[in-house]
């Protein structure tokens, strides 16, 4: 099922959405966002990272941790992103995603499952009715290095597919060369494509390298329309880390307190443990609140995370430690 | 802001790690003695005032046998040690405090009512670092430029006195000892009268170290005890951290005796934050500026001075922030503010935001519940804050921001150095250029730039004015210990 439909290429200026009525101005001109991006208050290195390592000595203990556990596991985009994937593979981590631990209903279902745009049919059918969405990477994931009306194309495939939820990658190479108005032109134009899916637009922070330019990247994005704005592809190191989460939550935190409207936030990369994943939920808690302490405002992208937090989950309900093999694979 | 869904359980760290006696004796001559009188007193915990063990008093004739221990010491084995074996008793010493870190953080915090997760990451691992550092310095001497080719090696001073406060038990012990000792001196050490432990178990640690006897003495007491010890005529050295007020009695009393002096006391420091600042950073460092211990740091950022054109922005992020802090337990490892140390402290605290208040100035803490027991005191900022307050200019010592503006960076420079103190002062601004002028222009020991209250073996600290004199810390910190 392919789209034979495609509306022609969007060539227009994006209506301005209501909340960004104050800031109205910072789009209108490369220049007018350019000085906006760059006169957002800078991240000292130093200080950002000596936070997010204070943050990481919190210690999560007995049912503040079994509460934590569970809420990371309703918080996983379940993702398999690799050349080698089948349907049959997709299908599997279809049914880990309902049901993540066969031999225990009360483990929550994940989130979502993420895959590329040709297995969204294949994780549609699977996981009808469940309440698990399917996400699906679009716009030449990884490097984003195709043109325009081939990224519209790919996203538009996922979407007629039935995918929930965009991941769209953002063009790095135009955000380095301080080309803001193309990244957020295309943003935009993929937004539009989205329709009613969300869109979560991935920075590949491992690329843009400094915490300033993950700050002007997160709000690049949430000016342009982003409902989520996510770290990395997972395919480029370092992918989510600590730090960069910590300043992009305060780039979501800042921007409500501006717009009024609430984007979320999906490290994904590189958070394999449960111990890994509970910090990160201790950054959310104390950085942006409540408000983002749900599926619907923060998102997990991982694969072999999930096993590790059912074997704390184990742990803590029996009070011993099984072995991997009692976990399923996929 | 945080804190109604994610509701952190307690995470106490054990005690079961701490060996606490009933009672202590004084360390002298290498071991525990009774104190001549028989005199004691008790230490409690300040968050529970529960008693933890009783303390000895020394009296001036304990004081004289600690001197007379240190003087034999000193003659006999110290100063005949080669610099290198020096060096090595006290690599030996760091490698214990390093393995015995937990025991140490847990009893500090004890004691002291700081939270763990400072004794454990702050404290403790500085203790180590300090006795490294200046381990490494013993056999160095003569490299550290405060002697010439002709007057040959540097040579070290007798006997040190060393008073310290009740803010960083042990750490101030290590700023004290570990350069003494690698100059050559012997000491007699007392701690302040509400924090004795730790310093008792570092004597343990001397012992397990097999360190000479009479190379370290510890005398506990008061006032009284601190005294004699400023007072001893065998005594070379005195060097003191702690009041303004006490710093100018003991200035007084060794005035003429030759007894070489160095003390760091109090501070008023200026944290100037400027309109480029990285917002997020800077409010967490001024979070660590005047929270960070209780406040209770000579050196704590306890005056914010904030460009007015940043002003809404900065106060509105740091009282979001300030709702985040966690008061409670000190042994919990989530806990961010301790206890207050004494009743004696809570009280200054309590009188000088009393009048703040009726002063003018606006009070303002997040919702904060103290526990029914201890010594507690709410994080505090005091806003529409003018040079002339008391709360401004005297220093509260405690978890209380004083809150003033500034327009341009001389009037930030102007009203940061218009205090009677001078011991450390903050920057915050994207400017590299800005930081090195102001760093220039600021007359204070320490001056950070984008951030605060870190510390660092190989850096001199010290105060202009009011705050003391003489340096600790780094190579500077060598020339207090030696007689050049």
């Amino acid at each position: 099922m392919v789209a034979t439909t495609a509306p022609p290429p969007v060539e227009r200026v994006a209506p301005q959405p209501p909340w960004a009525a104050g800031l109205s101005d910072v789009t209108a001109s490369d220049a007018s966002l350019r000085r906006f991006l760059h006169g957002l208050p800078g991240v000292d290195q130093v200080g950002a990272e000596a936070r997010a390592t204070m943050l990481a000595t919190r210690s999560i203990k007995t049912v503040a941790k079994a509460w934590a556990i569970d809420l990371a596991i309703t918080m996983i985009d379940l993702t398999t992103l690799e050349g080698q994937d089948t349907p049959g593979k997709v299908r599997a981590l279809c049914a880990k995603a309902m049901r993540p631990d066969p031999s225990d209903p009360t483990v929550p279902r994940v989130a979502a499952v993420c895959v590329y745009p040709d297995m969204v049919p294949m994780a549609v059918q699977t996981l009808s009715g469940s309440g698990v969405r399917v996400a699906s990477v679009a716009t030449a994931f990884p490097s984003g290095r195709a043109s325009l009306a081939v990224k519209l194309a790919d996203t538009r495939d996922a979407v007629t597919a039935g995918a929930d939820e965009i991941d769209m990658v953002i063009d790095r190479g135009a955000f380095l060369s301080g080309r803001y108005m193309q990244v957020h032109e295309e943003i935009v134009a993929v937004r539009e494509a989205c329709g009613n899916a969300h869109l979560k637009v991935i920075l590949e922070t491992g690329e843009l390298v400094t915490y300033d330019n993950a700050r002007r990247a997160s709000w690049l994005a949430m000016l342009a329309g982003g409902d989520f704005i996510k770290t990395s592809t997972g395919k480029i190191s370092p992918a989510a880390t600590l730090p960069v989460t910590l300043v992009m939550l305060e780039a979501v935190r800042d921007f409500r307190d501006t717009t009024g409207r609430q984007v979320g936030v999906k490290p994904a990369g590189g958070i394999r443990t449960a111990k890994d994943a509970i910090k990160h939920l201790v950054l959310v808690n104390e950085t942006a609140g409540d408000d983002w302490l749900d599926p619907d405002w923060f998102r997990i992208g991982a694969s072999s995370l999930l096993n590790d937090l059912l074997m704390q989950r184990t742990k803590m309900a029996t009070g011993r430690y099984s072995g991997p093999d009692y976990f399923t694979l996929d | 802001m945080a804190g109604k869904k994610f509701d952190y359980a307690p995470a106490p760290e054990s005690r079961g790690i701490v060996d606490l006696q009933p009672a202590y004796g004084l360390f002298i001559g290498g071991e525990f003695v009774d104190p001549l009188d028989g005199r004691a007193f008790k230490t409690v915990s300040p968050a529970t005032e529960e008693v933890l063990a009783e303390i000895s008093e020394a009296g001036p004739r304990d004081v004289d046998r600690a001197v007379v221990a240190a003087r034999r010491a000193y003659e006999r084995v110290w100063s005949k040690l080669p610099a290198r074996e020096r060096g090595k008793y006290l690599f030996r010493i760091a490698r214990i405090l390093q393995e015995r870190a937990r025991e140490l953080a847990v009893l500090e915090s004890l004691d002291n009512g700081k939270p763990i997760r400072e004794s454990r990451d702050v404290d403790i691992p500085l203790v180590a670092a300090w006795f490294f550092h200046y381990a490494g310095w013993a056999d160095k001497l003569e490299y550290a430029g405060v002697s010439t080719a002709s007057s040959g090696p540097p040579k070290p001073l007798g006997v040190a006195g060393q008073i310290i406060p009740w803010n960083f038990p042990l750490l101030m012990l290590a700023w004290k000892i570990a350069p003494a000792l690698a100059c050559g001196n012997t000491v007699v050490l007392k701690p302040a009268e509400t924090t004795s432990l730790t310093a008792l178990l570092f004597a343990e640690i001397c012992q397990q170290a097999d360190l000479p006897p009479g190379v370290v003495n510890i005398v506990t007491g008061a006032g009284e005890t601190g005294s004699a010890l400023v007072e001893h005529p065998g005594v070379d050295k005195i060097a003191f951290t702690g009041s303004t007020e006490v710093g100018k009695m003991i200035a007084r009393s060794t005035a003429g005796t030759g007894k070489k002096v160095t003390l760091e006391l109090g501070g008023k420091a200026a944290n100037i934050v400027f309109d480029d600042a990285p917002v997020d950073q800077a409010v967490e460092g001024i979070v660590n500026g005047i929270f960070f211990n209780q406040g209770h740091v000579c050196c704590a950022g306890s005056r914010l001075l904030v460009q007015e054109s940043a002003y809404d922005e900065v106060l509105t992020s740091l009282k979001r922030r300030l709702g985040t802090l966690r008061l409670g337990d000190p042994l919990d490892k989530n806990t961010d503010i301790g206890a207050i140390n004494s009743p004696e402290q809570l009280g200054r605290i309590r009188e000088l935001s009393d009048v703040g208040e009726s002063e003018g100035a606006a009070r303002w803490s997040p919702p904060c519940e103290l526990p029914d027991k201890g010594f507690w005191f709410p994080p505090t900022i005091f806003t529409g804050v003018s040079q002339a307050h008391r709360i401004a200019r005297e220093e509260i010592f405690g978890p209380v921001l004083s809150v003033l503006t500034f327009r341009t960076p001389a009037e930030a420079v102007e009203k940061a150095n218009n205090t009677p103190y001078g011991l450390s002062a903050g920057v915050w601004t994207d400017k590299g250029s800005r930081i090195l002028w102001m760093a220039g222009q600021l007359r204070a020991g320490v001056v950070w730039a984008n951030t605060f209250n870190r510390f660092d073996p190989a850096s001199p600290f010290g105060g202009y004015k009011e705050s003391g004199f003489g340096r600790e810390g780094g190579r500077h910190g060598l020339e207090a210990y030696l007689d050049v």
